[in-house]
């Protein structure tokens, strides 16, 4: 048995039952990485000696019949811009190449404090700012389909790594797209939580009004087991409000018999590809099959959202870049006789890529004097609109069914050249980011073997249903367990 | 719209950037056309329409005001490129005349 192709669900059984150890489990995974990451290149940084004697640690409380967390023992890869004390956290920037913080995202202190086995940091965008992992500050990730494509992002390592069964489940962040586009082009499920379920504590933020974290997994049924334990409030995070954690685990396994899905008739546009369109529609057709109602719904602004989140998240980047100025921590370009100015301008210019660059522009030059009218105030205001769309549909469905990106994975290098072009890609996941709610990619068909998910979005804080849909979905449908062959 | 190499430097001066012509080029050309397309949002008539800063409906969460010890702040210093005595260090920024 090749342990590291195990869901959560079916390792936390087989460690429980002790058919195997930790320790085997947590090996199996870093001999998948072995063979395969010097392809694929999903981390940049390995936790094996750390990991391994977490697992023993585990095995041993195992053994003595302890109590432990369903997490216990369970190998997870964590993207790189989740702080993990002492062991080095870049998000994928020159700027941090050897930055080792010494505290813990709080979800990262949590996963801990339920024992799990941290396998190591996975690549994304440099600081999530990107589509396709191209961006990172070191090297592209691969997508394990077709070594040509890429995986997604920001969260790329993550959905690849995961993918090529190099871990069992893996955390991401989600602003704009970036746990459900690279799910949705590495074959596996996603969750974008509703803004505020999550902690962000500890993970260096990107666009903070958007900003998310969730978890990747092999099953919705999986994504509902590590959910339970990474959401609720945090004192260290005001913007989690105090809402009842649901048992997911629980709520998932009732029928999708009578719920009400909404299909917005303007995520079916021109340009997109055809296996996306017929997938959805056949994902659509499977859940009526299974009982659920099929409603026609009007979702009217979500052709403005994505000129919105281009204004409000470079906006949010240009301050919150201005953390990284070579004094405090990371990179520091100092030449001799040269003052304080000089370390700013030198350490940022040689410190950040081509994107972060370019976000800090448009954000500067958007919130510079005389243009907040125009661009920042428009945006927040647009945003009111998007939100208010999707309140109103609410009112009439249960779910929202859409698909996730225009096209399968595109190959590497295609359009990092036209940055437009790559935004334009983030379409159909942009408009839940602003709306603030809740979002779950899960596989739903292969097209010429490259994987295309389906997303579905929920009401704020209803992740409950949408990862019922998605288990019932995979109840009675077979992609999620579809590999790519490496 | 088009951005000039006179307010790209503007802006990557205001923003803490030292960019090369080569950069300056390009920016220009880039930044150019991704405010073209942001012309979209004069396109929609939003008088009466409040702007949404963020959705969690949470407004000043407050706390004791004590103080909690890290216990980190000696690690924390640490990070810095240059530090000493538990201070991080800078280069002077005042000259004595």
């Amino acid at each position: 048995m090749e342990l590291n192709k195990l869901t959560l669900t079916e390792s936390f059984e087989g460690l429980r039952k002790k058919e195997f150890s930790s320790e085997e489990l947590t090996k199996s995974c870093f001999d998948q990485i072995k063979k395969f990451d010097d392809k694929i290149n999903s981390f940049l940084t390995l936790n094996e000696s750390e990991a391994l004697a977490k697992a023993k640690e585990v095995d041993k409380k195992i053994k003595n019949d302890e109590s432990i967390s369903p997490l216990a023992g369970i190998p997870v890869a964590v993207k790189d811009i989740f702080c993990t004390a002492g062991l080095k956290t870049t998000s994928a920037s020159k700027i941090l190449e050897n930055y080792v913080p010494p505290f813990d995202a709080s979800v990262v202190a949590k996963s801990k404090k339920e024992d799990a086995v941290i396998l190591g940091k996975t690549n994304l965008d440099e600081f999530a700012m990107g589509g396709s992992t191209e961006n990172s500050g070191f090297f592209p990730t691969h997508n394990p389909w077709d070594l040509d494509r890429v995986p997604g992002g920001s969260s790329g390592g993550s959905a690849a790594a995961l993918s090529a069964d190099m871990g069992i489940y893996a955390l991401g962040t989600d602003t704009g797209g970036s746990i459900r586009e690279p799910a949705s082009f590495c074959g596996v499920s996603g969750l974008k939580v509703s803004y505020g379920r999550v902690s962000r504590y500890g993970v260096m933020a990107m666009t903070s009004s958007l900003d998310t974290i969730g978890p990747f997994g092999k099953s919705a049924e999986d994504i509902a087991m590590i959910l339970k334990y990474m959401a609720g409030r945090d004192e260290k995070d005001s913007t989690t409000p105090d809402v009842l954690v649901d048992n997911y685990s629980e709520e998932i396994k009732k029928e999708i018999r009578g719920l009400k899905v909404g299909l917005p008739k303007e995520y079916f546009v021109d340009g997109m590809d055809d296996s996306v369109r017929d997938m959805t529609l056949a994902a659509a057709k499977k859940l009526e099959e299974m009982g659920a109602e099929i409603v026609d719904i009007n979702l009217p602004h979500t052709d403005l959202a994505v000129a919105a989140y281009y204004i409000i998240c470079p906006c949010e980047v240009s301050s919150n870049m201005a953390r990284f100025d070579g004094i405090k921590y990371g990179f520091s370009q100092r030449d001799k006789g040269k003052d304080l100015i000089d370390i700013y301008l030198d350490s940022r210019a040689n410190g950040f890529g081509a994107e972060v660059k370019r976000r800090i522009m448009i954000g500067t030059y958007a919130l510079s004097a005389g243009y907040y009218d125009a661009y920042y105030k428009k945006a927040m205001q647009i945003r009111t609109l998007v939100r208010q769309d999707f309140d109103e549909a609410f009112k009439d469905v249960d779910v929202i069914l859409t698909p996730v990106a225009p096209t399968p994975a595109y190959k590497l290098g295609e359009k990092i050249g036209d940055p437009l072009k790559m935004y334009l890609e983030d379409v159909f996941t942009i408009p839940a980011s602003l709306a603030g709610i809740c979002g779950l990619v899960v596989p739903a068909g292969l097209a010429n073997n490259l994987p295309v998910g389906i997303q579905l979005l929920g009401k704020r804080f209803d992740e409950k249903t949408i990862l019922r849909v998605g288990h019932q979905y995979q109840l009675a449908t077979n992609w999620h367990k579809q590999k790519p062959s490496l | 719209m088009k951005l000039s190499i006179q307010e790209v430097e503007h802006i990557a001066e205001l923003a803490r950037l030292r960019l090369t012509d080569a950069e300056k080029e390009k920016y220009s050309e880039q930044l150019s056309n991704i405010l073209g397309y942001m012309e979209k949002l004069q396109t929609v008539d939003m008088d009466n329409i409040e702007p949404t800063s963020q959705v969690t409906g949470l407004t000043n969460i407050m706390r004791e005001d004590e103080v909690v010890e890290s216990g980190i702040a000696d690690e924390l210093v640490a990070c810095s490129p240059d530090s000493g005595d538990g201070y991080v260090k800078i280069p002077k920024i005042f000259e004595n005349k």
